[in-house]
């Protein structure tokens, strides 16, 4: 196949272009820690309630600096539904759905994951500036959907 | 090659083709540009509701209406559109189909009716509210599951016409290159069906559930295999707005191919590297490990090399046109384009917005990136410039001489001029929509939400007046819309009698032979499906071994 000189330019800059995006994407994934959300954790979808951690939600302190927040989605609400978190900490997310799928996204950040009954997501995330930050349920649930929202106060 | 070029310059002048054929793919035209009018003034009315200017009745809310619109036009506008375009290609460049392939045609076309009016019914009842992507564990009427496959029945017959067609033509043309255009059907029918085998599973396995047959579902199993689907569509509205742009558009402005060689490979490495693309649509799933999803950020990347192939060989098509007509400089052939033609002016608008669109689709398969518009409605911006402006204005390009020629009529001046309003109306109410989409996504609006405060939420407020850019575009669009439709059943019944070309440009003089390798569709097959193996076997083994219970029925709407 005849090539023109510039097309081999062309295509070699593509090639690169797309290289560099998967190597960047890997690097920040296993080198600095910021893959996307993607716990493997498993549960039953229909005793989620009677579940450890899951029998108990809410947001406990675990080192000086660092929380852990568990939580329950369903049609149409966030339970807990207020959260609060001193700014600079450490937070990590263990969620899990007890019917459909649903999306965890905090306005304002990066924090975006979806949620699926018999599996447990896990997401981290650092809450740098003080406010209060608006959660929204981003994959379709239902009838109910657009009134499924939650808070995060940052103090 | 030169036979090739003999054989199409003879039919060429048979305007109109094969009257059978022109039939069969008139009457799919007709009913996928009316499915195109209803679904998208059902796409009117979201719009409308999300700015929080309308108010939806409950017994037919929004989320109703967005399931009929993604199905409508995402599946059955779409699917018979690329159908009825590559039969007329397949009939036009290969002296008429075959009888049986024709026949093929309509029991396609009938078959996948079935299913879309068991479809939208169900939808319309009220008993499927559950948009075009129906993850489990909601459920929607078993009926709707069995009307998507009645319809994926459909396109494998049409898929089938379409290999039995090339497949005697090759037997009765031994040694000689199928033509360009059918080459790229070729491809198409390819993904049509192994990329649709996935869904067709899913459906399978939703069936049974949704009757009550089966107590559980895998609700991680079904996603991926709606996904392993849901973006090989994509790239097949894809693949047929680029065979327009290789083959057509340079006869349009009077230039040849790029490279008869250089476009087969195109279509290879777009069918060969598609399947696993859909992947991305998961990097914020759970149940899949950080390196599985690389793996996969990596697969879909691969197509956006032939796409920056294309990229190259169209401006180069215009830049050798422009010098031949004398532009002077790197740019100076866009003085020299014929923008009046609207056979021009509408794939080449279709084609600049591609360069937005591709690169937002590579930005959406890098983690971060990835994660900052998920389920955004972002990504619904992303979807509207990339299928309605990149594929769906360049179906309308394709319509101002297509429909003419099948109905052995004419282009007038006025009705390209016409078409010259219709292509603008449409690309500003694009640049409206689209434009406010990507924007409020970046403030975090989500996708498939009807209107809401969020409880008077100060964040959700300052959304508002970028919503209103979506109701503006909505109405714009609309009148794009009619437009449209007007058009083409105008040429299709009154505009005036006489013979259109079917535009077919060819390769440059001293074009290099193309290489006999591009035809061993077997081998591209095998190297397809050994990707898609590499891409799916471990994650799908690994859904159904390591799977969680499996998830009972639920109908929150
Ligand atoms: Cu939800």
């Amino acid at each position: 196949m005849n090539m023109h000189r510039y097309e081999k330019i062309w295509l070699f800059l593509a090639a690169s272009m797309l290289v560099i995006a998967v190597v960047y994407s890997g690097v920040q994934t296993f080198a600095l820690g910021q893959g996307p959300p993607s716990g493997v954790g498993m549960i039953d979808p229909e005793k989620v309630e009677e579940t450890a951690p899951f029998d108990n939600p809410g947001t406990f302190q675990i080192s000086e600096n660092e929380y852990e927040v568990v939580m329950i989605l369903r049609a149409f609400s966030f339970e807990p539904n207020v959260i609060e978190i001193p700014a600079g900490a450490t937070v990590h997310f263990k969620m899990t759905s007890t019917d459909v799928m649903h999306g965890f996204q905090v306005i304002g950040t990066n924090l975006n994951a979806m949620i699926m009954p018999g599996h447990i997501q896990e997401a981290k995330q650092t809450f740098k500036k003080p406010g209060e930050y608006l959660v929204v349920c981003n994959e379709y649930c239902g009838v109910g959907h657009q009134l499924m929202s939650m808070k995060i106060i940052v103090k | 090659m030169e036979a090739i070029e003999k054989q199409s310059s003879k039919i060429s002048k048979l305007s109109g083709g094969n009257r059978l054929d022109s039939r069969l793919t008139l009457t799919y035209f007709s009913i996928a540009f009316v499915t195109l009018l209803i679904g998208g003034l059902l796409g009117l009315l979201q719009g409308l509701n999300r700015a929080g200017l309308l108010e939806l009745p409950t017994n037919f809310n929004y989320y109703q209406v967005l399931t009929a619109h993604g199905i409508l036009l995402v599946l059955v506008f779409s699917v018979l559109f690329v159908i009825a375009y590559f039969y007329s290609v397949l009939s036009h460049t290969m002296d008429g189909l075959f009888p049986v392939v024709r026949k093929m045609g309509w029991i396609s076309l009938i078959t996948m009716l079935v299913g879309v009016v068991l479809v939208i019914t169900n939808v319309v009842m009220g008993n499927a509210s559950v948009m075009y992507t129906f993850y489990p564990p909601m459920k929607a009427s078993p009926w709707f599951y069995v009307g998507l496959f009645i319809v994926v029945a459909g396109i494998w017959i049409a898929a089938f016409g379409g290999f039995t067609q090339i497949a005697k033509w090759r037997k009765r043309h031994r040694g000689q290159h199928i033509p360009l255009l059918a080459f790229f059907a070729m491809g198409v029918f390819i993904l049509l069906f192994f990329g649709s085998l996935g869904v067709t599973a899913e459906v399978l396995m939703l069936i049974p559930w949704a009757f009550g047959w089966t107590e559980t579902i895998n609700v991680m199993l079904s996603r991926t295999l709606f996904w392993s689907f849901g973006h090989t569509f994509v790239n097949i509205w894809y693949l047929t707005a680029v065979s327009l742009w290789y083959v057509v558009v340079p006869k349009v402005i009077g230039g040849r191919l790029f490279s008869d060689t250089l476009t087969r490979v195109v279509v290879i490495l777009l069918v060969v590297s598609n399947i696993p693309g859909g992947f991305h649509h998961q990097i914020v799933d759970p149940g899949m490990s950080e390196g599985i999803k690389l793996t996969h950020a990596l697969m879909s990347m691969v197509i956006g090399f032939p796409s920056l192939m294309t990229a190259f060989a169209m401006f180069f098509v215009f830049a050798r046109v422009g010098k031949k007509k004398g532009a002077k400089g790197v740019f100076g052939w866009i003085k020299k384009m014929p923008w009046g033609d609207v056979r021009f002016l509408a794939p080449m608008i279709a084609m600049i917005f591609f360069i937005p669109g591709g690169a937002g689709g590579i930005a959406q398969n890098a983690n971060q990136l990835n994660q900052v518009v998920h389920n955004s409605l972002w990504v619904v911006g992303h979807f509207h410039i990339t299928v309605g402006v990149t594929a769906v204005l360049t179906f309308f390009g394709a319509m101002y001489w297509l429909i003419p020629y099948l109905s052995k009529r004419t282009l007038t001046p006025a009705m390209n001029k016409l078409g010259v309003i219709q292509t603008l109306i449409w690309t500003i109410g694009m640049v409206f929509m689209a434009g406010g989409m990507h924007t409020v996504g970046l403030l975090g609006a989500p996708r498939r939400t009807s209107y809401t405060t969020y409880g008077d939420s100060a964040t959700a407020a300052s959304w508002d007046p970028y919503l209103l850019l979506l109701a503006v575009g909505g109405v714009l669009l609309t009148i794009g819309l009619v437009l449209i439709v007007y058009i083409v059943f105008n040429l299709m019944f009154f505009a005036p009698k006489g013979t259109t070309e079917f535009p077919i440009a060819q390769g440059e003089d001293n074009a290099s032979e193309t290489p006999k390798w591009t035809e061993r569709w077997s081998v591209w097959i095998i190297i397809m499906l050994f990707i898609v193996a590499f891409g799916y076997v471990f994650p799908l083994v690994d859904m159904i071994q390591n799977a969680p219970p499996g998830s009972p029925p639920f109908i929150t709407w």
